[in-house]
């Protein structure tokens, strides 16, 4: 889904000029339903059940339409957001927490999505690449999670609605041991939590 | 003088204080000492030489028969027994262990008055096993003796019973006391591992696909019996065992943010230690078990905390605007080495645990440092992750001389240092084999040891 970061930029551009539809637009296919899985831990929030593989065709099947499309991300489960989410991720530099100006974009694309989506509280998630030791990459993950968390903030995001955690360089988005893998690493990755 | 520590040490060991241990090796003619006379005259040499010597300013060569089996069913206990004696006294380096396949032709003693001490002598052997096993039911009867070859006196004799279900635990406890009464060293053959693993390649529950758990596992020093005691598939990191190796602390997402659960892994019992108060991170046991150490960034910087192991109680030690983390007791609970970025890179430094004053920079020569592991008596250094190049490998500094050495060098990535509780050994990560494993080493940078080969396995902790 983000293959490159001109891409998420150029998304996120396209998300600003207002299409509610955005976000449908540039759903990729559908990833593969996990396996239903044998014992369930305390959650915080409740699983919802998969969505209906037929339902999701349809909605395919219409993606032009921006009334339906709106609906269609409001009435879609957490479950359903977050594993096609309208909210990209914000790259960074090597050892870096600060937002530059393709991450400020990214970023002011989720706001304007939080914005229009008042009941939606989401945990930003701080990631990093492989190269630092894990102890102290999770110290850069939770630079990373609040540095993004400051800017929204200043953008009106209400602070209560903005939760934060480091995974350090536990859950690489790319497993390759390459630039390229790590630039697409080093990331802040939005979950919403709660709508 | 060596003599004299040689005595010190045995004294020491026979009053029930284990810890102290003499480096350079015995003459042969070294005999445990009735008293604290220098100069023992002959008639005053005790009843049996307790200490079996070897050829002077070499270590003494040790061989393990085959232990005999005094039941058909027992006979595959007794060969698991012989083999991991041989390892965990082959592990310590203490003693020259003889490879086992240059003895196959000795046939092993059926009974401790028949053990042939002319061919052990021939082979050149100084000191020599015998073990027997009886099983009956589920118990079995291990009896366990060494003898000194020159003189044919038995210098050890234990007999242990218990079940039949982890043959290895009277070859470590032999070890062990084995190692107690020859060298005065609390061996590591009874200790445990414990580390993260994403083995199981189970998906992480929630919405977020390309994900995998990462479960605490716990395991033998060497390897044998991993097994998971986390079942919470979500992530698990940086486990830190209680000094009584009954509990193990870690930090958990089971709760979205990380808390510091201690589970106490033989009655199956989970503590929420933080109590879901910001995010906790690095748990690490005092030297006493009755306190714990921390990350948390829950006044929100991200800096060092103690707690009493309940939870209550919590103090916070730094207060710098940077980063503070990664947190170690020195073996007397009085400092606490961490890591912080206060100088724009990570890097070591000490503190006194009461109030977290003193503050004072330890590595001041490495570009990156983070991971620091305060050994345990009689050494006194602290063992790291260093920045060398691209990647990272194992360094130790000596707090006495400030010298610095490096025990890896390059093998692929090297990471997480962890002391073992007699301070001779270091476990800690490679990505030299595939994947990222644990493994052990000597503080001298010499016995490399894999432990891990399934799956990536990281920030290992290493028992009392």
């Amino acid at each position: 889904m983000f293959t490159s970061r001109g891409l998420g930029i150029a998304l996120a551009i396209v998300c600003l000029l207002a299409a509610p539809a955005c976000a449908r637009r540039s759903k990729p296919p559908l990833p593969p339903q996990p396996a239903p899985l044998a014992e369930a831990p305390p959650s915080v929030t409740p699983t919802p059940p998969p969505p209906r593989a037929g339902a999701q065709r349809v909605e395919d099947l219409q993606p032009a339409a921006p009334a339906l499309s709106e609906d269609s991300v409001a009435n879609r489960s957490l479950d359903e957001l977050n594993r096609d989410s309208p909210l990209r991720p914000a790259f960074f530099l090597l050892d870096s927490s600060d937002l530059d100006d393709s991450g400020r974009t990214i970023v002011n694309g989720n706001v304007e999505i939080l914005k229009k989506y008042p009941q939606w509280v989401v945990t930003i998630e701080g990631h990093c690449d492989e190269r630092g030791t894990a102890e102290y990459n999770l110290a850069l993950g939770e630079r990373r999670a609040s540095a993004v968390k400051t800017y929204m903030v200043s953008l009106g995001i209400a602070p209560d609605r903005l939760r934060t955690v480091s995974y350090g360089k536990e859950f690489p988005f790319d497993q390759a041991h390459t630039e390229d893998g790590w630039s697409k690493n080093r990331r802040a990755h939005f979950v919403i939590t709660a709508k | 003088m060596r003599r004299l520590r040689t005595h010190a040490a045995l004294l020491a060991m026979l009053a029930g204080t284990a810890g102290l241990w003499s480096s350079p090796w015995p003459g042969a003619s070294t005999a445990a000492a009735a008293g604290q006379n220098q100069t023992p005259a002959p008639s005053q040499q005790p009843e049996i030489e307790l200490v079996i010597g070897g050829d002077a300013g070499t270590p003494p060569r040790y061989a393990v028969p085959d232990f005999v089996a005094s039941s058909p069913d027992a006979a595959e206990i007794a060969k698991t027994i012989g083999q991991v004696l041989w390892d965990d006294l082959a592990f310590e380096r203490e003693f020259y262990l003889i490879p086992r396949d240059t003895y196959s032709t000795i046939p092993p003693a059926r009974s401790p008055e028949q053990v042939p001490f002319a061919a052990w002598r021939e082979l050149g052997a100084d000191a020599v096993f015998f073990g027997s096993v009886q099983k009956s039911g589920d118990k079995v009867v291990v009896q366990v003796r060494l003898f000194n070859v020159r003189t044919r006196q038995q210098v050890f004799s234990k007999e242990y019973s218990g079940t039949a279900s982890n043959p290895r635990l009277y070859a470590h406890t032999a070890a062990d006391e084995v190692h107690l009464q020859q060298r005065a060293l609390r061996g590591v053959a009874r200790t445990k591992l414990s580390f993260v693993s994403d083995r199981n390649r189970e998906r992480l529950l929630g919405p977020i696909d390309n994900r995998e758990v990462k479960e605490i596992y716990i395991a033998d020093y060497d390897g044998a019996n991993q097994r998971r005691i986390t079942t919470t598939r979500q992530l698990n990191l940086n486990p830190s065992w209680s000094p009584d190796a009954r509990a193990v602390a870690y930090s958990s997402y089971r709760n979205i943010t990380p808390q510091i659960f201690i589970s106490l892994i033989y009655q199956g019992v989970l503590e929420n230690a933080t109590k879901n108060v910001g995010s906790n991170f690095m748990p690490v046991f005092s030297p006493d078990g009755t306190k714990i150490v921390f990350v948390s960034n829950r006044d929100g910087n991200t800096e060092i905390y103690v707690m009493n192991r309940d939870g209550s109680n919590v103090r916070r030690l730094t207060t710098h605007p940077a980063y503070e983390s990664t947190p170690t007791w020195s073996p007397n609970a009085a400092q606490i080495a961490f890591t912080s970025d206060r100088s724009g890179k990570p890097q070591i430094y000490i503190m006194n645990a009461a109030d977290g004053s003193n503050v004072r920079r330890l590595t001041v020569n490495e570009s990156y440092a983070d991971r620091a592991t305060w050994s345990p008596a009689p050494f006194n250094e602290i063992a790291y992750t260093a920045q060398t190049g691209e990647w990272y490998d194992i360094k130790i500094h000596e707090l006495a001389t400030g010298t610095v050495r490096q025990i890896t060098f390059g093998e692929g990535s090297n990471e997480g240092p962890a002391y073992s509780s007699n301070g001779k050994h270091l476990a800690f990560t490679s990505t030299r084999a595939g994947g990222t494993q644990v493994f052990t080493i000597g503080r001298d940078g010499r016995g490399l040891k894999q432990i891990t080969r399934s799956g990536n396995n990281q920030t290992p902790a290493w028992s009392q």
